[in-house]
């Protein structure tokens, strides 16, 4: 690797040739202000906050788009930097409107904590912020255009990450805005409420629907009995709002916070997911035996379920009936639980900490319910479970650990990888093989594939292809598999099934990058390199586990001995399958 | 509000194959979308382009819709808003503010008896403020469907510009 | 008085031009089949040989460019022209397409030759849209007769098409970058740089922009045998220049003028002064984003060093000229009021920039300021010179920032103004 030389500060630095100066000042310590600037996106260059001086430039060249040269001479501190870093700040604040009290974004907003560092308490100018109503017209996502800073990563992610392009910038000079297709409320759009946009935008514009204080409610009614499921990448992703290192793992911890806050019980959610691959396994093994449609797909991803109900539903047929953990836990919370508990069901009030917003769409699916109730009452992002915990004063760092609750709190292994890429496929697999030849899955080989552009989508911006493949023998024929996940990768995938080259038996796909740890309702900061730290984290849960296949829960064997019966029996039918439904949208031209 | 007006425009079958003609001169190519959208604009009554028209657009090209929002709303002789038979353009740059268009701004609103952005109630005129098109020598100007009327110094003048289009 | 020299414009009016048999009559094409002799090195420096510089506005030195553009490597180089004329008071490059579209062609093709492009792009502003057919036409005639096509002239291996693209109404897209983004079918913001346009352009292709009246001087400069254009002018600034005359003159219009003209003789002479009896208050050199002057600058010869030693530019070569009924705030403001409609909106310093000076301006012209508004008109425009992602929002600032030293009382906030 070449290696360029320069100094920051008259600090000598050495890096790799390509690097930017904001990289190459990280390398020294010094974290130069930006806010369009992200590490895992392109370069966009557009909020000029991290300018910075250069000698023999006349003017300041942004940190973020400027590569290092050799020689180069570069000052961050300087009076002239200095004076442009706080006025693009005052410039931005006073086009900014809200209040940091009554924002969602309070303490993990980084213009806040810029105007902070920068001591900008007052930009001296009058505010000429616009005003434009917050849009809140879905169960998932609110956007609030007049704490936009048009720093356009919300676009970068829902093009570059997601393929999608449902938000777009509109008008210009002082009157642009990062709006939908015609104002059209965003679910009616492409968008398939993901959230990723929500965890990438730098303030309060775009952030998950807040239901805290439905559950704050719910805890505080004697009547309620009140009980919470964790989803398996929740207890990796949130010691980052409290100071731990990435990936730390606070189950225990996290558990403990659950029970302070006065829930009546602590499930898991990964139990949810033990009886997933029961359904799902056992619906594999039946298409597989029975001519069903292949490649099967699974359905425990609800950005991924709306991406495929809007621009795929041809391919619905494709997709596992299983409900996903989430929906398979509540159904159980409100059949089961109450019968072998006795507390009446109309009591029950289900919450789930989901890594996702898209989750609380999922929850208000009428068909995730009956009787007229909801199964999952309630759905709360990692985000929102960090504030209900700084909420009631706890930090994560200074709890001791508890366990789950019984019965629905019991997991293998299996359950935990749920959380990552390619870890409902192994958990899945896991179960098949042994049922089918009664021994343990060989490892699997994966190897990374990329697809094609298809011709139909010649806008679409290939960046990461997160596609790979393996396969394995069984009773002599020979499975193959793949693993997908952002929806970019995933509309490639679909275009190969549509155009009958995708040779797979099973897919796995999620929404979001990494799977769930990197979901659009994980902790703000959540990055490419903290997705890392996660999956490792959750490939040690399953590793420390004694159980590792999903079938050898002792609580789900007893669940269908008791109540169930058989995967894909008649009860399991009612309670754990679903169906999909193509959506239609708001034109469609013959 | 917006979306009554919204629902209210569909697609004529004539209409469509007019837009699949722009479509086709075009290759079907969508980085021509700019040159695009100001032809169909053109095929439009209240030129303009509604938003049934850009998600058909976005179909037969195809291209994503919110390309074809932000060019609308990005350039100025893209509308995504009615406009009417004759948008009248008075050029409100330097060049003709100087040779008096503030006259010649209430000239067009005394006649029109409209103001700024709005339309006359039979859908034929509207007045919108655009920067410099390049007709300086004659200023002050309007532009009306492409088409430049100068020197419009007199209130005659202006008349005789509007009769000309009845 | 003065008097305008026939060299860029010396066809205007020789020939009907919607017809190619026309151009070819009076010796259209003769050029480009000079140039398909030569060596494209050899067509750089006769550019660079009589220092033509851009004509666009930021007058780089073209024969540099084209040479630079040649060397860079790739199978598939672009040409495009920049025909966006979005600067205010600036209307040479229409009477270019109007009265010579062929001239503009042949340019071009020579220009392809030059760099080695296949292919090629007229960005034409919306505004001039009544030109389209014109230059249609004449693409479409250019291509019947082999002038447009693969080996032309018989040379093989050197294949050009020509492609007319429209702009829509936003100034911002004569800026480099935005004008590619806006042919590649996007809305028109600027985007960093680098990659280099000549490197990566539209289409991630190298490319070389060049202005119509840039382009429109090649075919001229080639068969230029008697040195007529070398002889015009003096030191960096050799030739001619189409300027545009506009504002509070009895007879505005382009007029080609050799370097070195007083501004006097452009504004008293060719465009016959200022009527009504009325006094000079100002002259904008080089459209919204030039700078100003006032009576100190009219007996300065009209060349690139006199005018930058007298605090201006030559821009796009547009001078306009406003007298005494305007006041100099009320120009600054509908300046600024036009970049702030004009300001793509994506980088802050421009976007929120224009917005504020628009604000702080309307306060002046309200007798409202305090001193520390013009400190803050002073600190803005400092950021927005130093930090904006783009030329635009680099020059908004120049109208004001230069008034500010010519016209220091209007800004001495409480005296008289």
């Amino acid at each position: 690797m070449e290696m360029v030389h320069l100094k920051i500060n008259n600090i000598p630095v050495e890096a790799p040739k390509g690097t930017k100066i904001i990289e190459a000042a990280k390398l020294i310590g010094i974290d130069i202000p930006h806010l369009c600037y992200h590490p895992d996106q392109r370069v966009k260059a557009r909020c000029r906050l991290c300018s910075v001086q250069v000698a023999g430039k006349k003017k300041l060249l942004a940190s973020c788009s400027t590569e290092v040269w050799e020689g180069m001479e570069v000052f961050t501190d300087t009076q002239v930097v200095r004076d442009a870093q706080v006025g693009i700040l005052q410039l931005i604040m006073a086009d900014h409107g809200g209040n940091c009290l009554t924002c969602s974004r309070n303490g993990t907003c980084e213009l806040q904590a810029l105007c902070t560092r920068f001591n900008v308490l007052d930009p001296h100018l009058p505010n000429v912020n616009k005003k434009r109503q917050a849009v809140n017209t879905n169960p998932s996502i609110v956007r609030d255009p007049s704490k936009c800073i048009k720093c356009g990563r919300c676009i970068r992610a829902c093009k570059d990450v997601q393929g999608i392009e449902a938000i777009t910038f509109a008008n210009r000079s002082d009157k642009i805005i990062v709006t939908t297709p015609f104002d059209i409320p965003m679910e009616k759009t492409d968008c398939t409420l993901c959230g990723q946009c929500s965890l990438v935008c730098p303030t309060g514009a775009i952030v998950e629907k807040d239901d805290t204080q439905l559950v704050l409610d719910a805890l505080q009614d004697p009547e309620k009995h009140v009980v919470v499921q964790i989803a398996p990448s929740v207890r990796v992703s949130i010691g980052d709002a409290f100071g731990l290192e990435p990936g730390a793992i606070v189950t225990g911890q996290m558990v403990t916070a659950l029970k302070m806050l006065g829930f009546d019980k602590v499930f898991d959610t990964n139990f949810g997911a033990d009886l997933t691959i029961m359904e799902e396994g056992a619906e594999f093994i039946h298409r597989v035996q029975n001519g069903g449609v292949l490649p099967m797909m699974t359905s425990c991803s609800p950005g991924w379920i709306n991406f495929i109900e809007k621009h795929y539903p041809e391919l619905l047929p494709h997709l596992s009936s299983a409900k996903s953990p989430m929906s398979m836990f509540g159904a159980i919370a409100k059949t089961y639980y109450p019968k072998i508990t006795g507390v009446p069901v109309d009591k029950i009030f289900t919450v789930s900490v989901m890594p996702c917003t898209a989750k609380k769409f999922e929850a208000s699916r009428p068909e995730m319910g009956r009787d007229g109730r909801q199964d999952v009452d309630a759905v709360l992002t990692s985000r929102e479970l960090i504030k209900l915990i700084k909420y009631v004063g706890l930090n994560l760092k200074n709890l001791p650990e508890s366990d789950f609750d019984s019965p629905l709190g019991t997991s293998t292994g299996a359950a935990a990888i749920f959380g990552k890429t390619g870890g409902v496929m192994e958990a899945a697999l896991r179960t098949v093989y042994e049922k089918l030849t009664g021994n343990d899955l060989p490892e699997l080989e994966y190897k990374p594939v990329s697809l094609d552009k298809p011709a139909s989508y010649p806008q679409l911006n290939q960046v990461r292809p997160n596609v790979r493949e393996a396969s394995f023998e069984l009773g002599g024929r020979t499975f193959r598999i793949a693993v997908v996940h952002t929806l970019l990768a995933a509309r490639l995938m679909m275009e190969k099934v549509k155009n009958g080259t995708a040779n797979y038996d099973f897919i796995e796909i999620m929404a979001c990058p990494g799977g769930c740890i990197g979901g659009g309702g994980q902790p703000i900061g959540t990055t490419n390199a903290k997705r890392d730290e996660r999956i490792k984290a959750l490939e040690k849960i399953d590793k420390d586990l004694p159980l590792h296949k999903s079938h050898e829960n002792p609580d789900i064997q007893k669940l269908y001995k008791d109540y169930l019966g058989e995967p894909l029996g008649e009860m399991a039918h009612k309670l754990l399958h679903t169906h999909y439904r193509k959506v239609c949208l708001m034109y469609e031209f013959h | 509000m917006q979306t009554e007006a919204k629902q209210a425009f569909s697609i004529s079958d004539e209409l469509a194959n007019q837009i699949d003609q722009v479509l086709a001169a075009h290759d079907h190519d969508a980085t021509q979308i700019v040159g695009i959208l100001l032809e169909v604009q053109d095929l439009i009554p209240q030129q303009y382009v509604p938003e049934a028209v850009a998600f058909y657009i976005a179909e037969k090209l195809p291209i994503k819709v919110s390309i074809i929002y932000d060019c609308l709303t990005f350039y100025s002789s893209l509308s995504d808003k009615p406009r009417a038979k004759y948008p009248v353009e008075i050029c409100r740059s330097v060049v003709c503010r100087v040779n008096d268009s503030d006259s010649l701004l209430d000239t067009l609103k005394k006649i029109l008896n409209i103001e700024v952005g709005e339309v006359t109630y039979d859908g034929r005129f509207m007045i919108e403020e655009v920067p410099c098109f390049g007709a300086c020598d004659v200023a002050p100007a309007i532009r009306i469907n492409g088409k430049v009327y100068g020197h419009l110094d007199t209130p005659e003048k202006v008349r005789s510009v509007l009769s000309s289009l009845m | 008085m003065s008097s305008e020299v026939r060299f860029i414009t010396k066809n205007f009016g020789k020939y009907n031009p919607d017809s190619i048999d026309s151009y070819i009559s009076i010796g259209g094409f003769s050029a480009l089949k000079k140039a398909v002799k030569m060596d494209g090195e050899d067509i750089a420096s006769v550019i660079a040989a009589a220092k033509v510089k851009g004509r666009g506005g930021a007058a780089y030195d073209m024969g540099r460019k084209w040479s630079q553009a040649r060397a860079v490597k790739g199978e598939h180089k672009l040409v495009i022209c920049n025909a966006d004329e979005g600067e205010t008071c600036t209307f040479k490059d229409r009477e270019l397409i109007k009265n010579d579209p062929f001239n503009l062609i042949e340019g071009m093709i020579i220009g392809a030759y030059t760099v080695q492009a296949r292919d090629g792009y007229i960005y034409m502003r919306e505004e001039y849209r009544h030109l389209r057919p014109r230059l249609l036409s004449a693409i479409k005639q250019a291509e019947e007769k082999g002038f447009l096509g693969d080996n032309i002239l018989g040379v093989k291996g050197f294949n050009f098409r020509l492609h007319l693209y429209s702009g829509a109404g936003a100034y911002v897209c004569g800026e480099g970058t935005a004008l590619i983004r806006s042919i590649e079918g996007k809305a028109g913001r600027p985007r960093m740089k680098p990659p280099f346009i000549k490197v990566s352009g539209a289409f991630a292709l190298p490319t070389c922009i060049n202005n119509v009246e840039s382009f429109s001087i090649v075919p001229h400069l080639l068969l230029d045998d008697s040195n007529v254009y070398t002889n015009c002018g003096n030191g960096e600034s050799i030739g001619t220049k189409l300027v545009s005359v506009g504002g509070n003159v009895r007879k505005p219009g382009v007029y080609e003028v050799p370097f070195g003209t007083t501004v006097r003789e452009i504004i008293f002479g060719l465009a016959e002064g200022i009527p009504g009896g009325r006094r000079l208050r100002l002259v904008q050199f080089g459209g919204a984003s030039g700078k100003v002057s006032d009576e100190r600058i009219l007996d300065t010869p009209y060349t690139y060093d006199d005018l930058k030693a007298a605090g201006v530019d030559v821009g796009t070569g547009s001078l306009l000229v406003i007298d005494d009924r305007t006041s100099v705030i009320d120009f600054l403001r509908y300046t600024q009021a036009f970049f702030s409609h004009e300001s793509c909106g994506q980088c802050t310093p421009c976007r929120e920039g224009n917005l504020h000076m628009k604000l702080l301006l309307d306060k002046l012209a309200a007798g409202e300021a305090h001193p520390c508004d013009i400190e803050k008109m002073k600190k803005i425009a400092n950021i927005m010179t130093l930090t904006s992602l783009c030329g635009l929002g680099e020059a908004a600032q120049n109208a004001l920032l230069s008034a500010m030293k010519i016209f220091p009382e209007v800004f001495a906030v409480g005296g008289a103004h």
